[in-house]
């Protein structure tokens, strides 16, 4: 079982960092919440409707970016995204195109194939096709791994952008990234959650350290065997 | 699925797959039935389609497979599947998106040797000589036998998210049914299971359609097949889930 009782309430239009060590669950947590995965007990619950019974119905709302930000190398831009369009049921595709475009600065490279693409446009392909449909919920498995600072603080950008009028779940393991963008951290080690929080609440609980050490002192193996 | 089922198309165009299939199957089928000593067209004296019919099944093992070994196995290598599958559409709608779409481009393939028939056609003496009703008896049956692989090829790559390892799979399971159970119905010694062995083979019923006469069961046989395979396909599909 990677996860164990984890229950966290998101309201709209917040920016939430899922924070964990690495196989903590968080993505487990996610494909729970996009339809993925059933969860084995309890309910899951998006924009008021249950993903055991409504799980459909909850993938037109929800945005979702996989770890690793598969892609289909051989198509082009445009007509991966126009792919993406169709399949979320967009009822005008080519304004969705040109919206989710415009959202991710991908113009300059989008008549190109995705095999041509640098990480970081790529990176931007995976989040357009995630925000293709409008939804208003974006679930984003680590956006950012693998950029480099330029592309990392690019994509910040577009997702605070984003977070203005979506809620956003966000997973990562950098804790600056959290300091830049979210109003609130979801703490999680093996499976359960450690802490829940706002960034200032997190940060006033033990106000001389870091957030970093924080987080180590959190999940931290040690003293926990 | 007529997104996943124009994606697929698109991508058999694009990978030159689609061209490769059409052109392997006209050049072997060709040879057989005008070029080889002996067994061709005009040497047999006979005007039919028979060699192209009698052959065409074990290309077609081959080739179908070839097409269907991707279609699920690349989805898992790329984790694309992640994406396809939290989307709003269901499961048997991704599998008979792509299933549609590999069947689409096999009836594709059989298009072309209507040139065969009509120059059959052209060539009988008497001028209608051919038989017409055994012909598309053939046909149909040919394109039902050719959807059967295509099952079996959608449940092979299903199994992996190797392309090769479920090339194999399928090429193996598609003899299976194609011409071992037949085989097995030829031995002597097993008398009536070697028979009712016979009956489950894909064979049995492609030669029965094949002369012409349409038997709902044999229909009813290939669709129940298909299905099946299917399923078998959707089952191991949704075991991620358990």
């Amino acid at each position: 079982m990677a996860v164990n009782d984890i229950s966290f309430n998101i309201p709209s239009g917040e920016i939430v960092g899922f924070l964990g060590p690495n196989g903590a669950g968080k993505s487990t947590t996610m494909k729970i919440l996009t339809g993925y995965i059933p969860a084995s007990q309890g309910d899951a619950v998006v924009c008021g409707l249950n993903l055991n019974t409504d799980s459909l119905a909850v993938r037109k709302l929800v945005g979702y970016l996989p770890e690793h930000n598969p892609l289909y190398l051989d198509m082009y831009v445009t007509e991966y995204l126009l792919f993406a369009a169709g399949i979320a049921g967009v009822k005008n595709p080519k304004s969705a195109l040109e919206k989710s475009i415009e959202l991710t600065q991908l113009a300059p490279e989008r008549n190109k194939k995705i095999s041509q693409l640098s990480k970081g446009y790529r990176q931007r392909v995976g989040l357009a096709q995630a925000l293709i449909h409008d939804p208003q919920v974006l679930i984003l498995d680590e956006p950012t791994s693998g950029l480099d600072p330029n592309q990392v603080v690019e994509m910040r950008n577009v997702i605070k952008n984003l977070g203005k009028d979506k809620t956003v779940l966000l997973s990562t393991h950098i804790m600056q990234e959290v300091e830049a963008m979210c109003n609130r951290v979801i703490l999680i080690n093996k499976g359960k959650i450690v802490a829940d929080d706002s960034l200032q609440g997190l940060k006033n609980s033990s106000p001389s350290e870091s957030l970093e050490s924080i987080f180590r002192q959190l999940t931290s193996h040690v003293g926990n065997i | 699925m007529w997104e996943i089922f124009k994606k697929e198309i698109r991508s058999f165009l694009g990978s030159f797959i689609a061209y490769i299939v059409m052109g392997v199957f006209l050049i072997i089928t060709g040879i057989f039935m005008w070029l080889i000593q002996g067994n061709n067209v005009l040497d047999l004296g006979v005007a039919s389609l028979q060699v192209m019919f009698n052959i065409a099944p074990y290309i077609l093992i081959f080739l179908v497979s070839a097409i269907t070994m991707r279609s699920l196995s690349e989805e898992r290598r790329l984790g694309t599947i992640e994406i396809l599958t939290t989307r709003p559409v269901s499961d048997i709608s991704i599998l008979m998106g792509k299933y549609l779409a590999a069947v689409a481009l096999i009836v594709f393939t059989l298009l072309p040797t209507l040139f065969y028939y009509y120059t059959i056609h052209s060539l009988a003496d008497p001028l209608q000589g051919i038989d017409t009703g055994g012909t598309w008896g053939s046909y149909l049956g040919l394109i039902l036998l050719a959807a059967s692989y295509a099952s079996i090829g959608m449940f092979a790559s299903s199994l992996t998210d190797n392309q090769i390892v479920s090339l194999i799979i399928s090429m193996v399971l598609c003899f299976f049914w194609y011409g071992v159970l037949n085989l097995l119905g030829d031995i002597k010694a097993l008398d009536a299971i070697g028979k009712s062995l016979e009956w489950f083979g894909l064979d049995f019923h492609y030669q029965s359609i094949s002369r012409g006469v349409l038997d709902t069961r044999d229909i009813i046989y290939f669709l129940g097949f298909i299905a099946t395979f299917i399923g078998g396909t959707k089952l191991v599909f949704e075991s991620r889930k358990w």
